[in-house]
């Protein structure tokens, strides 16, 4: 029943996609830390760009993100990423661009959102013993506020997991350019729907569930 | 404006403050010169590509009819899933087992799988199964995926729409006799219903940015793919893409404009019980969780 898996390398395939979620969220977090930190700053400038870069990043779909990143960044401007001509590196690296830039507005919005859940005066009796805005941000609002968006940050790493699968677009060899392949070529359209239907099933309930229990026990009880 | 984690600024801060946005000022003009620089160096600022955008043929045969593909499938894919989640929403808090259940497992199931899988399968399953003409498949395909996902993600609002209304409605219903259905169609869901309501608009832009993956992997003809028969005749990659993105940005924008817009009349209106559920974040997927509820996701601040 399962002969016609052979010749197609499912672990692999799934392996991209645990790869293109790991890097991703790791480029996202960052940025979007950055990000949501010039948000709340005094430069209402920095605040500005911000808050651009969220409306305009959010509202652009994923997809044209990414195809543009293959096209438009790496046909026409030649960008490469440091992988000129190794093409599989290449257009990874471009998907795991695509995707942090993506997902880092999301991630923003959800730190922000932390932020405002320390109390104001935790930020109060930080000033007064003279930290200035960065120390405020580092030392005092932002562990605090990382600690109350675990879930929704859980949430946005799930849609991260699934978002992969649009690198599909650019052909990096993830578990839905894999699906695509195989129900084109095999009759068992079903069975195969369901494996990977079932792969990120298995990928993702966990997440949920590590991560929920995570967020319950590191969350500040107020 | 005074916030959590500064100071109305005084003489130094103020002064500080100026150095900074300098600073910033200088490394933005930086990137954007940078970025001019490159695009000048790879010829894509000439004349001759932005053309097209400026004359009617590019609009009346490549982006405006990719733009109608976008909003009918996005159109359809919400008046479809809309009734469907509610359904499945209402199932997944009966009173029954039976239904209960299996209505939970149905929603979870096609939550947590990716739309796009959910499209290729569909498309398949037309090619093989039926005899839908080859020129509607993808169309098919792309509602289909994203009716199943989107219904589900939908019966998860109204599920919390529900719920987020005070127990005493329904104790209310009951004392006066009317029974469980009653309950349901006349009392919960048309006040949940405008409390629902802006999360219903901000899942449109999921919906509206999630049709370009039919244009991408199933040649649906959408404005992403519109954009590529249009570079392919003016060889203008880099300015109909910026076009593009330009576009579904507006068209995004008037939809959360709108459902803020909502929300600040739901809020302060007498109709509603108070209770406004959040946008789910506006977000190809992250997804509203039930009882979170009202993270300030900053549309309204």
């Amino acid at each position: 029943m399962f002969d016609f898996l052979e010749g197609y390398d499912l672990l692999g395939a799934f392996w991209v996609t645990v790869k293109l979620t790991i890097f991703s969220a790791i480029g996202s977090l960052v940025l979007g830390t950055v990000l949501a930190a010039m948000r709340v700053s005094p430069v209402p400038l920095m605040r500005t760009f911000g808050m651009v870069y969220v409306n305009v990043v959010r509202n652009i779909p994923l997809t044209v993100i990414i195809v543009f990143s293959s096209l438009g960044l790496a046909d026409v401007f030649g960008m490469t990423l440091g992988a000129a001509d190794d093409f599989e590196v290449k257009y990874f690296r471009l998907a795991v661009f695509g995707l942090a830039a993506y997902t880092a507005a999301f991630v923003c919005e959800a730190v922000r959102s932390g932020i405002n859940t320390v109390p104001v005066g935790q930020a109060e009796a930080a000033r007064a013993i003279g930290l200035s805005f960065t120390q405020v941000l580092s030392h005092v609002v932002l562990p605090q506020a990382f600690r109350s968006v675990v879930g929704p940050l859980t949430n946005v790493l799930i849609a991260l997991t699934k978002n992969t699968t649009v690198a599909a677009a650019i052909g990096v060899a993830e578990a839905a350019l894999v699906m695509k392949e195989m129900i084109e070529n095999e009759a068992q359209l079903v069975l195969i729907s369901a494996i990977f239907a079932f792969g990120f099933v298995v990928l993702t309930l966990p997440t949920g569930l590590i991560l929920g229990w995570v967020g319950k026990r590191v969350a500040v009880k107020r | 404006m005074t916030s959590v984690l500064y100071d109305a600024p005084g003489p130094r801060a103020k002064r500080r403050n100026i150095v900074y946005t300098a600073l910033f000022l200088a490394l933005l003009a930086l990137g954007i010169w940078w970025a001019i620089r490159v695009m000048a160096d790879k010829g894509q600022l000439e004349w001759s590509l932005w053309k097209p955008f400026t004359e009617a043929e590019a609009w009346t045969t490549y982006l405006l009819p990719g733009l109608a593909n976008t909003l009918k499938a996005a159109a359809l894919a919400m008046v479809i899933a809309l009734p469907l989640g509610a359904l499945f929403g209402i199932a997944r808090l009966s009173d029954h087992r039976w239904v209960r259940v299996p209505a939970s497992i149905i929603v979870e199931f096609f939550r947590a799988i990716p739309v796009l899988l959910l499209m290729l399968f569909a498309n398949e399953f037309y090619s093989r199964s039926t005899n839908i003409s080859s020129d509607l498949r993808p169309l098919y395909a792309v509602v289909t995926g994203l009716v199943l996902y989107n219904a589900s993600v939908l019966a998860e609002v109204v599920r919390a729409g529900i719920l987020s209304l005070p127990k005493g409605q329904s104790e209310a219903a009951k004392a006066i006799g009317l029974r469980k259905g009653q309950t349901m169609t006349s009392v919960l869901l048309p006040q949940s219903v405008t409390a629902m309501l802006p999360a219903l608009v901000s899942q449109l832009v999921v919906i509206v940015k999630d049709t370009a993956l039919g244009g991408a992997v199933l040649a649906f003809a959408e404005l992403l793919n519109a954009r590529g028969t249009l570079a392919a005749y003016y060889a203008n990659v880099i300015p109909s893409f910026i076009v593009v993105a330009v576009i579904f940005i507006v068209l995004n924008l008037i939809l959360t404009t709108f459902a803020s817009w909502l929300e600040g009349r739901l809020r302060r209106g007498k109709r509603s019980t108070g209770a406004v559920l959040a946008a789910p974040g506006g977000a190809e997927e992250p997804v509203a969780e039930p009882g979170l509820g009202k993270t300030d996701d900053g549309r309204g601040a």
